[in-house]
């Protein structure tokens, strides 16, 4: 039987260590609401997504109330709008329209964000694709919930460096078409190289094409859980260090384990995976980067930061893996600068640059996340970042991403406020030198060679 | 059985077993265990009763429960029990 001391503990955890649910995401088909014009297509799509989704904002909140344990987000992820608007869409107009049906949707069944306004071109875009990539401006400046992602490269194709270039135009355009809102839109707008098809975690959730139709993912936190485990083993070996983050990763897990399969059952929807990620949020304590004070830098950007956030994120990994059937997203530490207050301090110190940002994504899961440049950043120095972090999933066979928020009208030294769960960012400098004449170039980065590791 | 942790924190007074098992009487919620400590100068009490024959809800129990606890001055949570068990038992 329990005792009254785990009782404890779990409450604590819950109570002054922020251990949360993050999101229960509904990963939902739209393939089957395919039609030959917008609107009947725009209906398909609002009715599947209310009849699915009609109970998961109240099976969340239900289920919390019951374990005591928040559950922060419902959310949905759809399938890639791109393949869904296929055959309808002949103008980016038409697939704003498809945004604002996902949006007014969102709106009615009570979720936080929506996810799959999206397009998978690792090789190639058709037009359909290209469409969908010109419409994300307006489509991001006109709703409020929609998310968006763009997968741009695998291991197994390269990278379709003309989608790169693409895309550095269409971080700005939002930029621009958001800029009386802190150039907002580009908080929703993430771009991946090997882009998980069941990842929970917004801007970059979508429902891939080789799920069912309908599906429970969930995603747990957790960073100031770990962060007071290991206050309590201050100055022992890198074995207590491991153990220690692998029992509590381990203990988070297992409450993810139980909601999802709850929510599963409860919804009538299989369950498909928990995302381990250690997500951060801007309250004081959630942070990934007093994590990694912890473990020994003064700040995060300090050397020996990549070390400590490879250890962090492989004993997250190990510990979370044994405590869940099925573990599949995203699943490793996020380092979103503008999310995680550690991180802003770090920055505002000045020990953490956009450099050191992109060595750390090296070992951990996704990439250069909520970063707020200058906005007078041009499009192919974005489009380059973009490129260096794409190649990094490409050679290392792991999943990266770029979320950059180039804020019109802000330089280096200010601030952005975004509010809620995205915090605020203060403004990183961008290296100064150009990368025009890489950009420029068309065609794509072919797929590497999987022998020969070094 | 539906397994329900009652947890009970803040200064300990005279009554708040008393009110809390009257209640629970009342609604035919059956008490399996009951411990108590002190951490940290706070009155700890946990209580695992069982709910499966209770004349109420549980968001009803949860919500009542915990308004009793404020009228004593200390934190009430009911919690099922699953939380616990998934956490601490492999």
């Amino acid at each position: 039987m329990i005792n009254i001391s785990e009782v404890i503990e779990t409450n604590q955890m819950i109570e002054r260590e922020n251990l949360d649910v993050r999101t229960i995401t509904m990963g939902i088909s739209l393939l089957d609401c395919a039609a030959p014009d917008v609107e009947t297509l725009a209906a398909n799509i609002y009715d599947k997504i209310c009849l699915r989704a009609r109970d998961l904002v109240s099976t969340g909140e239900a289920i919390a109330r019951e374990y005591g344990v928040p559950v922060i987000n419902k959310r949905i992820s759809v399938t890639p709008i791109s393949l869904v608007g296929g055959s309808a869409c002949r103008t980016p107009e038409d697939y704003v329209l498809l945004a604002q049906t996902l949006d007014r949707a969102a709106h009615e069944v009570g979720v936080n964000f929506i996810g799959g306004f999206s397009a998978l071109v690792s090789k190639a875009m058709t037009p359909a694709d290209k469409l969908l990539i010109r419409s994300i401006p307006q489509a991001l400046a006109t709703t409020e919930l929609v998310c968006s992602s763009v997968n741009l490269g695998s291991t197994r194709t390269g990278i379709d460096m003309d989608a790169v270039r693409l895309m550095g135009e269409t971080v700005l355009a939002t930029a621009h078409a958001t800029a009386d809102r802190g150039s907002i839109g580009c908080a929703k707008l993430v771009v991946f190289c090997n882009a998980p098809d069941d990842n929970p975690f917004m801007a970059g959730a979508f429902h891939g094409v080789t799920e069912g139709d309908c599906v429970i993912n969930v995603g747990v936190s957790g960073p100031g859980v770990v962060k007071h485990a290991l206050e309590a083993v201050r100055g022992e070996s890198f074995e207590v260090l491991c153990e220690t983050i692998k029992k509590t990763a381990f203990k988070v897990t297992r409450v993810g384990q139980l909601v999802a399969r709850e929510a599963s059952q409860r919804l009538g929807v299989p369950f498909g995976v928990v995302d381990l990620s250690l997500a951060p949020t801007p309250a004081i304590g959630d942070s990934v980067a007093d994590i990694l004070h912890e473990i020994g830098v003064e700040h995060a950007g300090a050397p020996g930061t990549t070390a400590a956030l490879a250890l962090l994120n492989d004993q997250v990994k190990k510990g979370g893996i044994m405590a869940s059937s099925y573990v599949g997203g995203l699943s490793g530490a996020f380092i979103p600068v503008s999310e995680d207050q550690g991180m802003i301090d770090a920055v505002n110190a000045g020990a953490l640059t956009i450099e050191k940002l992109e060595a750390m994504t090296c070992v951990c899961s996704v990439g250069l996340d909520m970063i707020a440049i200058p906005g007078d950043t041009p499009a192919s120095s974005i489009s380059g970042i973009i490129a260096d972090e794409m190649a990094i999933g490409m050679i290392n066979q792991k999943t990266t991403a770029v979320r950059l928020i180039p804020v019109i009208g802000k330089g280096v030294g200010e601030t952005v406020e975004f509010g809620g769960l995205l915090g605020h960012a203060p403004i990183m400098a961008v290296n100064p030198f150009s990368c025009d004449a890489l950009i420029a170039r068309t065609g794509r980065i072919p797929a590497p060679v999987h022998s020969f590791k070094n | 059985m539906k397994r329900v942790i009652v947890t009970v924190v803040g200064k300990d007074t005279v009554g708040i077993i008393a009110r809390l098992c009257t209640y629970m009487a009342e609604h035919n919620v059956n008490i399996l265990d009951i411990t108590q400590t002190i951490v940290s100068g706070f009155f700890n009490m946990m209580m695992i009763v069982d709910t499966a024959a209770a004349t109420a809800p549980f968001d009803v129990l949860a919500t009542e429960l915990e308004a009793c606890g404020r009228d004593l001055g200390v934190v009430v949570k009911c919690q099922r029990e699953e939380i616990f068990d998934s956490m601490h038992r492999i």
